[in-house]
């Protein structure tokens, strides 16, 4: 075994590489750079090396700089992580040269599946289902046009060096398709530094189910079973779960032993993953294979009992794989949802910033991987994930059931983030059902995601909570008459103090509830006779609180009863309009104004591009209208809410 | 007797009806509660005790004689803050415009002597059109006997004043020499001549709102501490408020029963100075994480914003709090940030309250406005602010602390207590860059014997052991233990004594 490793990669998966070396009794280097000096990895490992500035490709894109700390340190191997060197057959390579082995697969097999196209190629000969398409580089948006025509619409456009979405497109008819080639082709050049795209019958309906492979150098492969990651949006996975609630035993067996047909025709070694994707009918056809450790593994581990990043470093290391087909086990439910600093409210854009306060959930059947402490920045230089949460039950109910309490329990200030949004996925009834697809989100969430504006369940808890809250502040013990003002709404309660707690007359009914919270504390956890209910909560000026619970976020202003009848007396103030004013959704940089002055626009018209974290986001009229003022030009940095143009 | 009793109530109905139906309407259509109503929110409930509730002016001229309302236009009396005991006065714009007599005057000037005699809070609740025209000069000194109380009180009691209505001309100068202001946001106004006479005078065209409305005074004037959006936020805000000062000049406020445990440390604040010595981050999250349960009053927030002022509590112990921002001119003083910095370290020196100064301060913003605009002698005010205060000063330096500014925020020199620092802090003259420039004149056309200039000066002053080493630090602490700290040295300070040479009074530089 080795006695040391390097892990040539930040955050969460080099502090979850980190934890399982450390456990079997491994030195771990870490690297880094300018910008993650205080990271957690850092800190974490026994060793840390700076390799470079903070843009990627000048340090952890640094394959020279990498292979020279391994030799400074006298690391024997390199786990890649996911991202950055991970399927790069050019730094496995460079490793072999150096004599350090690789904890992934072989350079032959990265290569063999890293292309889009030579791997549908390579799975077909393998007998591995694959989606109709053309298997080859589209030159030009004529010759898409054409192929689209043989394959019929809806069609989709992939970047060949694509991944994680960038350079997707799809197009549901000729003109869409046009639009969709040169965008993809666009980004895939920004993104990959590869232009080169092909083109595949887009599936309806369809579900993105995974099979996770495992093989070692001695010609062993396994399956650890499937994991469903249809819950996406713009490609991006955002909940996964291990099993699917959609594929039966016969489907799962089948998609195992395919996925093993071809891990054993690459001769693969280590972890890697074989995304399919399913129809309705659970037919089920490659979409690729992903030669790395995934973002989502904790959800295989969770339902498998194995830990895959040492069964890597094990096989890495010539050992062969402790067990057979035979002995792996799917046991219980396992969900994952990813937390990202991005703002659900501005069209999920990437939100940076320091981690004011960072307090992750605990409890029975969670498990957290994350990267970050409190105080920690969220650069716009790397991924802005600040963690992956998991949830553990015996069943998809009791997992949903502690996703759902965990999320409520998740405090994170200092930047925007989506665990609102997570929560509303994890209390959505399709969800709970398990009726998903790929276009859940969409389906779910046409307009984007927006907290529910009618009188939610979680809104009585927020009542409470509130009125709760205040009561407490306030120091007082006798019985109480008082308006919740939520979100301007009245909402009448009598409290009544209890031996531990509060008797509360609130919509014709009593509730008893009790709690401990102090006023330093960010989450209130109500303890009602059957269940205790988590609330976040934050002061504002005028008795007033912001609460979030069940990812619906609320103002609640506490006021006596005589106080509120007279705040209902006040006139509602105008608000003015800024509607008329496009502004950056976020810092980056205006790569282009596609209107000028005195331009009529129709609402959905393309109207800027704003390029930030590499992705190209195009900002469009909200409603008909003339563009009077242009209020910067492409090649601008652009703040955040920095107006970039006006309308008449 | 029966006859009596009859006639109290129909003089008390009288009093509560105020200016009547109709005025009582319009005043709520311009999104205004009446005096009473704002009494019934500020109050806790029950606890009001009305005086001088018949009282009626003695006017004859210009038809007033025949217009009688009991009270007069104002409410004035006695009552309770969630328990502690306030004076106040709430003036009825539905009765006479809420016009000041004589005897409307007289009213307020009752409450002010006895606020003074008790040691109590005095709180004004001004909604009022100005001075009673009819009445002529009695009611100039009406004005003159409030401003006169307001001057002899200043220090003794703590006075608030909360603009709900209009305050115009000679009117103004009562809130003016109160402690605070806090105005209402579109029903509130103070200006010493209104848009009309501007308009005659300099041809200006502006309107109430933007000549003296709670916007102007919260960001540009800087009169006002606080804009609120309407009465009742208002009135809540200012009962908060309320429980953070001293009732007098007699003694601290006693502690409150607290929760946060003094131990709490903050790990992340050991991330919140940037590795890059240029780039900002936010002041006020070292405050909110060190406070007892994060609950900071701050005032004046839009205003002058490169220093923070505010209170909080330590241990249950009301403190001021004074901040460079860097975020804001880089935390640079300059003559507004210096006004508003030493008007309030003077409130906390009349009234007991220990001062905790957080510095990172750069230095003195440069320019021609600041210097015409005389920061000499405004700058002035917050040095003589923090040397004449003999509270407990308790000083924490998280990064710059360069030149005369250091000097100014609370150092050892001005007989600050206890002096922090960071092991962040850099006290130094002035940056490397500039210290180098000077004194390396010779080399400027070398930039690497500059740069290694640079680095030497760096090396042996961008941090806080040369101060350290003579005692102007008295110690260089984790600033994830930074409450602990600071917690220690406020309850080692509690009973401190120091008094400055007698004297009359001192004469700050105004």
């Amino acid at each position: 075994m080795f006695k040391k490793i390097l892990i040539a990669n930040r955050g969460e998966i080099a502090c979850r590489v980190i934890r399982t070396a450390r456990r079997m009794g491994i030195a771990t280097v870490a690297v880094y750079s300018e910008a993650d000096a205080e990271a957690l990895h850092v800190a974490m490992a026994d060793e840390a090396v700076a390799i470079g500035p903070a843009p990627v490709a000048d340090s952890y894109l640094r394959i020279d700089r990498i292979v020279e700390v391994c030799r400074a340190t006298g690391a024997e191997a390199v786990h890649p992580g996911y991202g950055f060197l991970y399927e790069r057959p050019a730094f496995a390579e460079a490793l072999a040269k150096a004599g350090i082995a690789f904890i992934g697969p072989t350079p032959a097999a990265i290569a063999a599946m890293g292309d889009k196209i030579e791997s549908k190629k390579f799975a077909a000969a393998a007998g591995v289902s694959t989606v109709p398409g053309h298997l080859g580089i589209v030159a030009d948006a004529e010759t898409a046009a054409r192929i689209a025509e043989g394959i019929g619409y809806p069609a989709m456009i992939k970047a060949s060096a694509g991944g994680g979405g960038k350079g997707m497109r799809i197009a549901h008819d000729e003109a869409e398709l046009r639009e969709g080639f040169s965008s993809a082709q666009h980004e895939a050049k920004s993104s990959f530094g590869d232009d080169r795209v092909f083109l595949e019958k887009y599936i309806e309906e369809p579900r993105h189910i995974e099979i996770q492979v495992l093989g070692d150098t001695h010609g062993n492969v396994v399956h650890l079973g499937e994991r469903e990651c249809s819950i996406q949006r713009r490609h991006q996975k955002v909940v996964e779960e291990s099993p699917s609630p959609f594929i039966d035993a016969k489907t799962r067996a089948e998609m195992g032993a395919q996925a093993v047909a071809l891990a054993k025709a690459v001769g693969y070694r280590s972890a890697g993953t074989v995304e399919f994707i399913v129809d309705r009918n659970k037919r089920f056809y490659f979409l690729e294979m992903n030669t790395r450790l995934q973002v989502e593994h904790p959800v295989t581990e969770l339902v498998t009992g194995l830990d895959l990043v040492e069964l890597m470093i094990r096989v890495a290391a010539g050992e062969k794989l402790p067990f057979t087909q035979n002995d792996v086990k799917q046991t219980g439910w396992a969900i994952e949802a990813r937390v990202y600093a991005e703002d659900p409210a501005r069209n999920f854009l990437p939100s940076i910033g320091r981690l004011v306060h960072y307090l992750p959930p605990s409890g029975d059947g969670i498990r957290i991987d994350s990267g970050v402490t409190e105080g920690a920045e969220i650069s716009l230089y790397y991924d802005p994930m600040i963690a992956k949460l998991c949830a553990y039950g015996a069943d998809r109910d009791e997992a949903i059931a502690r996703l759902r309490g965990a999320l409520d329990g998740f405090y994170v200030s200092g930047l925007r983030h989506n665990i609102a949004f997570l929560a509303a996925i994890a209390g959505n009834e399709r969800f709970h059902r398990g009726a998903l697809s790929t276009d859940f989100i969409t389906q779910e969430f046409p307009d984007g995601f927006t907290p529910p504006t009618g009188f939610t369940e979680a809104d009585q808890t927020i009542v409470l909570a509130a009125a709760i809250a205040e009561r407490r502040l306030a120091g007082e013990h006798g019985p109480a008459k008082l308006t919740v003002l939520l979100d301007g709404e009245p909402h009448d309660l009598v409290l009544r103090p209890e031996d531990s707690g509060y008797a509360i007359e609130y919509a014709g009914e009593t509730w008893l509830a009790a709690t401990d919270w102090l006023p330093a504390d960010k989450l209130l956890h109500l303890r009602f006779e059957e269940h205790v209910s988590t609330v976040q909560i934050e002061r504002l000026p005028g008795n007033a609180f912001r609460l979030t619970h069940g990812g619906v976020t609320r103002r609640a202003q506490v006021l006596r009863r005589r106080a509120a009848t007279l705040l209902q007396m006040m006139p509602p103030k105008v608000v003015a309009d800024t509607s008329r004013s496009v502004l950056s959704p976020m810092p980056g940089l205006l790569t282009a104004l596609v209107v000028s002055e005195g331009q009529e626009v129709k609402a959905g018209e393309a109207l800027a591009i704003v390029e930030a974290m590499k992705m190209e986001n195009v900002l469009r009229a909200e409603r008909d209208g003339t563009v009077a003022k242009l209020c910067a030009k492409a090649g601008d940095s652009l703040a955040v809410d920095q107006v970039i143009l006006e309308f008449a | 007797m029966t006859d009596i009793l009859k006639r109290l109530e129909e003089k008390r109905a009288a009093a509560r009806a105020g200016g009547g139906k109709r005025r009582v309407e319009a005043q709520h259509a311009k999104g205004k509660l009446t005096a009473r109503e704002r009494l019934e929110v500020l109050l806790d409930p029950d606890s009001f005790e009305e005086w001088d509730m018949f009282v009626e002016h003695r006017a004859q001229d210009f038809g007033i004689g025949e217009q009688k309302v009991p009270g007069d236009g104002v409410i004035t009396g006695y009552g309770t803050i969630n328990g502690k005991l306030v004076f106040v006065f709430s003036q009825d714009f539905t009765v006479f415009g809420g016009s000041l007599g004589e005897a409307h005057a007289e009213k307020i000037c009752k409450i002010m002597d006895q606020a003074m005699n008790v040691g109590a809070p005095l709180i004004g609740l001004n909604d009022s059109g100005g001075a009673r025209i009819q009445e002529g000069v009695a009611s100039l000194a009406g004005y003159a006997e409030v401003f006169e109380r307001n001057v002899l009180a200043s220090g003794v009691v703590p006075q608030v004043s909360l603009i709900m209505g209009p305050c115009a001309g000679g009117a103004v100068y009562s809130p003016a020499m109160t402690d605070f202001i806090f105005m209402v946001k579109d029903s509130s106004y103070m200006f010493v001549t209104g848009p009309e006479v501007v308009k005659t005078v300099t041809h200006e065209s502006v309107t109430q709102e933007e000549l003296g409305g709670a916007i102007t005074h919260t960001t540009k004037s800087g009169v006002a501490d606080l804009a609120f959006e309407n009465d009742v936020e208002a009135l809540i805000e200012l009962r908060r408020f309320v429980g953070f000062l001293p009732s007098s000049n007699r003694g601290p406020l006693p502690p409150r029963p607290f929760t946060d445990k003094r131990e709490r440390d903050e790990p992340s604040l050991d991330t919140l100075i940037p590795a890059n010595p240029n780039k900002p981050y936010d002041i006020k999250e070292l405050i909110e994480k060190i406070v007892d349960d994060g609950d900071f009053f701050e005032l004046q927030p839009n205003y002058a914003g490169n220093i923070i002022v505010g209170f909080a509590r330590m241990e249950g112990a009301t403190i001021g709090i004074v901040a460079n921002q860097p975020m804001v001119l880089a935390g640079c003083l300059d003559i507004d940030s210096a006004r508003k910095a030493a008007r309030f370290v003077r409130f906390c020196d009349c009234f007991n309250i220990p001062i905790v100064t957080f510095v990172d301060v750069p230095g003195f913003l440069p320019g021609t406005a600041q210097e015409f605009g005389g920061i000499i002698k405004h700058g002035a005010k917050l040095l003589f602010a923090f040397a004449e205060a003999t509270v407990p000063k308790v000083t924490l330096i998280t990064r710059k602390a360069y030149g005369g500014a250091y000097d100014v925020m609370s150092s050892k020199h001005l007989r600050g207590d206890v002096n922090f620092a960071w092991p962040s802090a850099e006290i130094a003259v002035m940056g490397p860059k500039g210290a180098v420039e000077i004194i390396f004149r010779a080399d400027l056309k070398d930039q690497a014997a500059i740069d290694a200039r640079t680095q030497e000066y760096r090396e042996k002053f961008a941090n806080p052991f040369v101060a350290a080493g003579r005692g102007f630090i008295d110690d260089v602490i984790q600033p994830a233990t930074t409450r602990r700290r600071l917690c220690r040295a406020l309850a080692m300070l509690r009973d401190k004594q120091l008094a400055n040479p007698w004297k009359k009074h001192d004469n700050i530089p105004l």
